[in-house]
């Protein structure tokens, strides 16, 4: 009798998993596709987005020429290799939000505000919920974005671009990667607000360390040094580095991929792990007001 | 629709108490969120110092970009950080209007008696700029005191006048670009381009872009007056495409100048709204 019981119970546990599961099958795909749209919609912000990535590009690009020329072979590439990083890597800013523009404004704001109960009470993951729309986001600024910088930047000057297509499909993988370690930062940026109420200061000191760390303001394999070695494994560099030597075959994305998809991997479930304890830190301290 | 019971009043004057009121209030409102203004203060300053570091670590593998030397392209920095500082400081939250548009907020600034210009302009103001300026003016002393330049009156005068000039260029570039916003709401980023893009721009000799580039930046939207062609002056280097010497001490002019496109944009813009309400 009792054992009957009990097999029922885990049964309808394991069938309430079941369903759950669908559930989220359904639901974060969903969510995901939602983020897409919500971004598709505003076409003038677009084309303005993709002309700052074009001008920004240029400036660098011209900065870069007369650095290379100067120096050929700096940190280890070419002057084709180095304009390749310039574009590759305006074509990814805005993908991974890493000079703001995510969620994490808006994340923040319901924080502030209180909405956030609201968020809580939903019977779908915080985390999972805003990651899926978020990546939705991004997926729509890599095409929306990224696509034109990168031709204009490819017929303006010689860069060296892949022809292998395992390349290409490898490099697809690490940006996916580089998505999930930008996200996870930025989860712990968004949930901050629960300590904080206002994430302006932190959002800012987080765009410093993104732009300064991640090598889209000059390639990490050119900082001097043990300064060059630290930088290089922080995650930071999971973000642009990364992805780019992975698509050039070069550094850590030389030879076997493997290991610099595996360090990107790496930060994304600390990072990922990390958003977790601190949301059930978060989520024991909100307190709801008003009636 | 004037109000009855103020006399007339000159309506900059008008303007700038406005401003000025709506700026104090929101330098209240910040320091509720001290530990927020301090860290806010502190990126802004690091983001220009980060900035510099990376040039400064170009600068470890080169002795020259462009023909320039470090402290050369640090005159060029500190100065237009400097500048874009003070004009994101008094006139950078413009790009705000964006937003007022879609929300219809902007619709309270209408009635209320002060020019819509003036609350656009102390909208959200933010005093965490400060950190900017003060990076800015920092490595513009280093290079003044690194610079084996022989000083004369002009050339030390010219050094406060080119931040102050430049600083209202980028202004007037700032105020074009959110009269912009009225026709394309969601443009906001276009004036980044030309204000944080021209600034990471200009912090380079010119010696280093494209010479079309330079016209672009010379004839059309007139960055170029914002610190190169003073700072070369100080410098003693010619200007790439070999303007007269005194176009060097036009910046103040040319920064008023400006303000006359950009003010008309803002007034056909703000003409131009109809509100999206019902």
């Amino acid at each position: 009798m009792r054992q009957a019981t009990a097999r029922t119970t885990a049964a309808a546990a394991a069938a309430a998993a079941a369903a759950a599961v669908a559930r989220g099958a359904r639901l974060y795909p969903a969510v995901a596709a939602g983020g897409f749209r919500r971004y598709a919609t505003y076409g003038t912000a677009t084309a303005a987005g993709v002309f700052t990535n074009t001008v920004f590009g240029f400036v660098l690009a011209y900065t870069y020429v007369a650095l290379w020329d100067e120096r050929p072979g700096l940190g280890g590439y070419d002057q084709a290799q180095a304009l390749t990083f310039v574009w590759v890597s305006q074509s990814l800013l805005a993908a991974g939000a890493l000079i703001g523009g995510g969620f994490q404004e808006e994340m923040q704001e319901r924080i502030r505000t209180g909405d956030i109960a609201v968020d809580l009470y939903r019977p779908a993951d915080l985390q999972l919920w805003w990651l899926a729309a978020d990546l939705g986001r991004a997926g729509f600024q890599l095409l929306g974005r990224g696509v034109v910088p990168l031709l204009a930047g490819a017929l303006a000057f010689r860069l060296a671009l892949p022809a292998d297509p395992v390349r290409w499909l490898l490099f697809a993988v690490s940006v996916l990667f580089a998505l999930l370690v930008s996200f996870g930062v930025r989860y712990l940026l968004g949930l901050a607000a629960f300590w904080l109420m206002d994430g302006a200061g932190i959002n800012l000191v987080a765009v410093v360390a993104t732009v300064f760390f991640s090598g889209m303001l000059l390639p990490l394999t050119v900082f001097p040094g043990g300064f060059g070695e630290f930088v290089r494994v922080l995650p930071w560099a999971a973000m642009i580095q990364v992805p780019l030597d992975v698509l050039m075959g070069v550094h850590a994305g030389a030879g076997s991929a493997v290991r610099a998809l595996g360090f990107q991997s790496a930060w994304a479930l600390v990072l990922l792990g990390a958003g977790r304890l601190l949301q059930s830190a978060a989520t024991r301290k909100v307190v709801v007001q008003g009636g | 629709m004037a109000p009855v019971d103020v006399p007339v009043r000159n309506r900059a004057v008008e303007g700038l108490r406005g401003y000025g009121l709506i700026v104090a209030m929101w330098v209240r409102s910040t320091m509720t969120y001290r530990t927020s203004f301090f860290l806010s203060t502190f990126g802004n300053a690091a983001i220009t110092l980060l900035d510099f570091v990376a040039i400064w670590i170009m600068f470890s593998h080169v002795d020259a970009l462009g023909g320039f030397t470090l402290p050369e392209i640090a005159l060029l920095y500190g100065s237009s950080s400097a500048s874009l500082g003070l004009a994101d400081l008094l006139l950078g939250n413009t790009d705000r209007i964006g937003v007022r548009i879609r929300d219809g907020s902007l619709d309270t600034m209408l009635v209320r008696p002060v020019p819509v210009l003036a609350q656009v302009a102390a909208d959200r103001f933010a005093l965490r700029r400060l950190g900017r300026i003060g990076q800015g003016l920092a490595v513009l002393c280093w290079a003044v005191s690194e610079l084996g330049v022989a000083w004369t009156a002009g050339k030390v005068l010219l050094v406060p006048v080119m931040v102050l000039a430049g600083a209202a260029i980028f202004g007037a570039v700032m105020v074009t670009g959110a009269a912009f916003q009225f026709v394309a709401g969601d443009a906001a980023e276009v004036q980044n381009s030309f204000t944080y893009g021209g600034n990471t721009m200009l912090q380079y000799p010119p010696t280093v872009f494209a010479k079309d580039l330079l016209r672009g930046v010379t004839f059309v939207v007139p960055l170029a007056f914002v610190n190169w062609l003073p700072a070369l002056y100080v410098l003693g280097r010619p200007y790439p495409l070999g303007l007269p010497g005194w176009v060097a001490f036009v910046s103040p002019l040319v920064a008023v100048l400006v303000f006359v496109p950009a003010s008309l944009a803002w007034r056909a813009g703000l003409r131009s709204y109809r509100s999206t309400g019902s």
